[in-house]
């Protein structure tokens, strides 16, 4: 093997650290302050003031990131006390960052409650009275105009997206066009939970797809993953002027969330498990959609199922949306 | 090999094991931070950039992501494009020890410690890609085993997070062990080290894979869906870290005394020279599905080569990419390689940067333009990004600056422990991979 220190071709002894060092090996340095040393140490006391500087704006937000919240568990570890103080340190929060006067609730999926929603293509008429409820109740950042809801204007006589656009600001309807709201379709088998590396989402027992906003890490994952564009990251932190804000809210749907984490439409379950209905349908001004309990064979929805031709955005991927459009014949 | 331990133990015997080991490694950091002012001079650069990246991302961590260029529908962009082309280059690497062990190419040994190298250096900076693309790096213990909620084996991060740290251990033992041994002046144990070197070569496989399957796993992403991602992704790995190994090679040879042999280059040129085909080929024929099939899934290859409806802000990146492949290919197909350093030295940067452009910003920006609802929303790179890229790559090149200078320290004996003079003369440890 060619080694340097062994191969007569190598001029140098070995000795030195390495060409155009003229310094002699460390190592046999005395003790006592060479100027070397002193420079070094110069450097290193600059370099330290350096990345204090350059990482200062982490400090800042210290301030705001209390170490409760740091160390909070996961949703599903809380105890009911632990969820209590969680919940008091959040009201507080909202009073501290928004000076607003909010209640957090935490309701349980009901037994036996599975939720559907169904959507009436032929009468829904673009107005996006969904979308604006959607913003006002779920508290979402105003300067963005946030909503879980999307509503395409379709060109009749095709299902492609392609020819659908979702920014169109003239008067609606059209009269060559379909509109079709898109929100989460609460899948039956949600890739955005599989995909999520930390359990920070899920299916609960009612169908409805859900995040914890502070078990969230961020990776936004879920979002690349969702195959209907239902998922919102929060770039900044939420603007919300305090006379605006909704004050009924729950844990894992409409308060206010931090920055750096996902969210995602909730069937509005802090309405919806205490028996009253979505906000996007209660402002929908041509009763296009249909929301109730899939288990019950009583309810709208299931008439619907059973005697219209429904169908499921993107069938073909397999996820069981558990929302659904159709046509009146 | 005969069993080199009688030779040693006996005089060494009365400083405990452990102790010789934390001096190695405090001798490894003193001295690999000593050089002269070309040293200094690079080290400073690199400590500039490092901190203006670590400013932007503090600043991101501060105000939001919205500070760098994403949104809801351009959700992953440069930082894991940066990840995945990182992952590439750990991976190819190691494969360096391909040849090395499997043919048992004598002049290869040499190059294997540059590679497991550069591999430690990669899978660092891929990880620090991954930290700076979370919104709540704050939270990143929530991702552990056991104090975190570990979604494994549904959650493919949740895989790719044990491959890569799994990876990066295996790295550090080997070069760790194999440099202290030599800085000892003793031979290696081939059983402490050589199942972990087969171990690494599969493993570097294993992360580019499952990578690749973070993204063809997605259903509702037409352009990743193909099975091809993870061939794709391994060739290109063949390419992206033999080009790198051979730059680092030519320029350690200039600045130091240390000396590689040709015939390493020459086969890491002859890797390239495969490689860099069966890439243009896959790319080719993905190319081809795409475009002769139609049809709306078309739209990402479209918006990628051609651009859609008015948006082309890819098109000069992936013309780029293509021009720097196809020119790098013909270049490693003439022979003027052996003469002119330039010459390999040119080429070898058009693959790197091609296929850096090739797996990030062609790879990942596309799958989500058009949008899941074929929405057009397009994405530049922010400031914010650029910076923090950079001082993630800067810290990257000071890490693997410093790791050559230890391994090359502990090669040419201006690193030794005191017993290391009685070195077993005849078997030289560099040849570690004799004791397979
Ligand atoms: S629509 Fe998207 S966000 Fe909703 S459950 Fe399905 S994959 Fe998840
Ligand atoms: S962004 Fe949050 S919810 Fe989505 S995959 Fe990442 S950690 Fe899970």
């Amino acid at each position: 093997m060619n080694d340097p220190s062994t191969s007569p071709k190598t001029p140098c002894s070995g000795n030195c650290a390495c060409s155009g060092n003229s310094a002699p090996p460390p190592a046999d340095e005395p003790t006592g302050i060479s100027r070397r040393t002193v420079v070094k140490a110069l450097g290193a006391t600059l370099g330290v003031a350096a990345y204090a500087k350059a990482l200062a704006p982490l400090t800042e937000l210290t301030k705001e990131t209390s170490m409760d919240e740091f160390i909070q568990k996961h949703y599903k570890e809380l105890s009911k006390e632990e969820m209590a103080a969680v919940i008091q340190r959040l009201t507080q929060e909202a009073k501290d960052h928004y000076g607003a006067d909010v209640t957090i609730s935490d309701p349980q999926p009901v037994d036996g409650v599975k939720f559907g929603y169904a959507l009436n293509l032929s009468i829904c008429n673009g107005c996006r009275k969904c979308a604006e409820a959607c913003h006002l109740e779920n508290n979402h950042d105003r300067p963005s105009h946030q909503s879980y809801i999307r509503v395409f204007e379709m060109s009749k006589g095709s299902m492609d997206f392609e020819k659908g656009n979702a920014h169109y600001d003239h008067p609606v309807p059209q009269p060559d066009k379909y509109y079709m709201p898109v929100q989460c379709q609460q899948c039956e088998h949600p890739p955005c939970v599989d995909v999520c590396p930390v359990e920070a989402t899920w299916k609960e027992k009612d169908g409805v797809v859900v995040v914890d906003y502070n078990w969230c890490i961020g990776c936004r994952y879920c979002e690349a993953a969702c195959p209907y564009h239902a998922r919102r990251f929060n770039w900044t932190k939420p603007q919300i002027p305090a006379e605006e804000i909704n004050p009924n809210q729950s844990y894992l749907s409409n308060r206010i969330r931090p920055q750096g984490v996902m969210e995602k439409c909730t069937f509005c379950l802090h309405r919806t498990r205490e028996g009253r209905l979505p906000a996007c349908l209660e402002a929908c001004p041509t009763g296009a959609r249909v929301f109730g309990n899939l288990n019950d064979p009583n309810s709208e929805i299931r008439w619907v199922l059973e005697n219209k031709r429904v169908f499921v955005l993107k069938e073909e991927l397999g996820l069981k949306p558990q929302f659904f459009y159709f046509f009146d014949e | 090999m005969s069993d080199p331990t009688p030779s040693v133990s006996p005089a060494t015997s009365d400083v405990p094991e452990w102790r010789r080991y934390l001096r190695f490694l405090g001798n490894a950091v003193s001295q690999s931070v000593e050089g002269g002012w070309k040293f200094y001079v690079w080290m400073t650069l690199l400590t500039a950039i490092f901190l203006v990246g670590a400013n932007a991302w503090a600043i991101q961590v501060r105000d939001g992501m919205a500070v760098t260029g994403m949104s809801d529908h351009v959700s992953w962009a440069l930082y894991i494009a940066n990840f995945t082309f990182l992952v590439g280059l750990a991976a190819g690497g190691v494969m360096m020890v391909i040849p090395a062990y499997l043919y048992n190419d004598k002049e290869m040994h040499d190059i294997v410690l540059i590679g497991e190298l550069l591999a430690i250096a990669s899978v660092i900076m891929a990880i620090m890609f991954v930290v700076c693309d979370l919104g709540r790096p704050d939270r990143f213990w929530h991702m552990m085993p056991i104090v975190g909620k570990f979604n494994f084996p549904i959650s493919m991060l949740t895989w790719d997070v044990i491959v890569l740290n799994g990876y990066l251990l295996i790295n550090v033992h080997i070069c760790g062990y194999l440099l202290y041994k030599r800085y000892r002046g003793q031979p290696p144990v081939a059983k402490m080290y050589v199942p972990f070197v087969f171990l690494s070569i599969i493993w570097a496989i294993s992360i580019h894979t499952v990578t690749a399957f973070l993204y063809c796993g997605l259903g509702g992403r037409p352009f990743w869906n193909t099975a091809l991602l993870a061939p794709r992704f391994l060739t290109s790995a063949f390419v992206s870290g033999p080009a790198f190994i051979i730059v680092a090679i030519q320029i350690i040879r200039r600045l130091t005394h240390h000396r590689f042999g040709d015939g390493a280059i020459r086969t890491l040129v002859g890797i390239i020279r495969i490689t860099i085909l069966v890439n243009l080929l896959m790319v080719a024929s993905e190319v081809f599905v795409e475009f002769y099939t139609g049809g709306s899934h078309t739209g990402a290859a479209k918006y990628l080569y051609f651009g859609l409806h008015g948006h082309h802000e890819l098109v000069p990146w992936i013309w780029t990419a293509v021009a720097f492949n196809i020119i790098a290919a013909i270049m490693f197909m003439r022979g003027r390689l052996n003469e002119l350093p330039v010459w390999l030295n040119t080429a070898c940067f058009l693959a790197f940067a091609g296929i850096w452009i090739e797996k990030g910003m062609g790879m990942i920006i596309p799958a989500f333009i058009p949008s899941a609802l074929h929405e057009i929303v397009e994405y530049r790179p922010s400031l914010t990004e650029w910076k923090v890229t950079a001082g993630i790559w800067a810290l990257g090149f000071m890490i693997y600056t410093l790791l050559l200078k230890i391994t090359i320290n502990v090669y040419s004996r201006n690193m030794r422990d005191a017993q290391g003079q009685r070195t077993i003369e005849s078997k030289d440890a560099l040849a570690f991979g004799e004791h397979i």
